[in-house]
């Protein structure tokens, strides 16, 4: 048996385009057998958070704060021409019209192919979370360390 | 031994061979997997990247104009 190739992705980015990026990449790469790691940091939690819509987690008043304008898979933002918001949900509709499967196909499709979801443990820290804030595919929460580990002889991709 | 089919001839990258994969996953081996997919990128990476992963294709032929059929043993 030849050692499955591996890559892993980190994203540190919110932006709904480069979530589907991610995504589009994991969830290719598990399809033709590679091991992936998705390594969630900063903005890019705010793809896999639990409550998907706007809600007022953490700890602390500036933290709880935060969280709120950050938001959740409802609220990612496309990167250029967001609209205040309204362009992920076009985007959405033409990639249904267009059958390219939509962001949340793209992870759903991900979790059945077992891609690893890691969270960074400094970035929750910071906006005081914790582990059941986030979807329970969520394997561990850890950092650079274990990261580069897990990584180690494969591609890593930063978004 | 049994035979599934299934159609992604209205799919795009990457759903294509994710599809393919994920319909696979559920047979067991010897079972067939029947593709009708479309020419271009599916045609070129579904039959490629399933051997790849120790399937076994049995047949490729053209049904209509630029629609094939794959024939994957699973392996």
């Amino acid at each position: 048996m030849i050692d499955k190739k591996k890559i892993s992705l980190v994203l540190f980015s919110g932006d709904f385009d480069k979530a589907i990026a991610a995504f589009t990449i994991a969830s290719g790469a598990a399809a033709v057998n590679y091991e992936v790691n998705l390594f969630f940091t900063f903005w890019g939690l705010n793809t896999i958070k639990k409550n998907r819509s706007r809600s007022v987690i953490g700890k602390g008043i500036l933290a709880r704060t935060f969280n709120f304008l950050m938001g959740g898979f409802n609220n990612l933002p496309l990167s250029r021409l967001n609209f205040a918001g309204i362009s992920p949900n076009l985007m959405t509709n033409l990639m249904k019209k267009r059958n390219v499967a939509t962001l949340r196909e793209l992870i759903d499709a991900s979790i059945q192919l077992n891609v690893n979801f890691y969270a960074c443990e400094m970035s929750i820290n910071i906006l005081g979370l914790k582990k059941e804030d986030f979807i329970p595919e969520i394997k561990e929460i850890l950092g650079v360390a274990k990261f580069l580990k897990l990584s180690e002889n494969g591609k890593v991709l930063f978004i | 031994m049994k035979t599934v089919k299934l159609d992604i001839t209205r799919e795009h990258c990457p759903m294509t061979f994710v599809k393919t994969k994920l319909a696979l996953e559920k047979l067991n081996k010897g079972d067939l997997l029947e593709v009708i997919l479309k020419e271009g990128e599916p045609l070129e990476n579904v039959p490629q990247t399933t051997s790849e992963q120790g399937n076994i294709v049995l047949e490729i032929k053209r049904i209509e104009n630029d629609v094939h059929l794959v024939v994957i043993e699973k392996g």
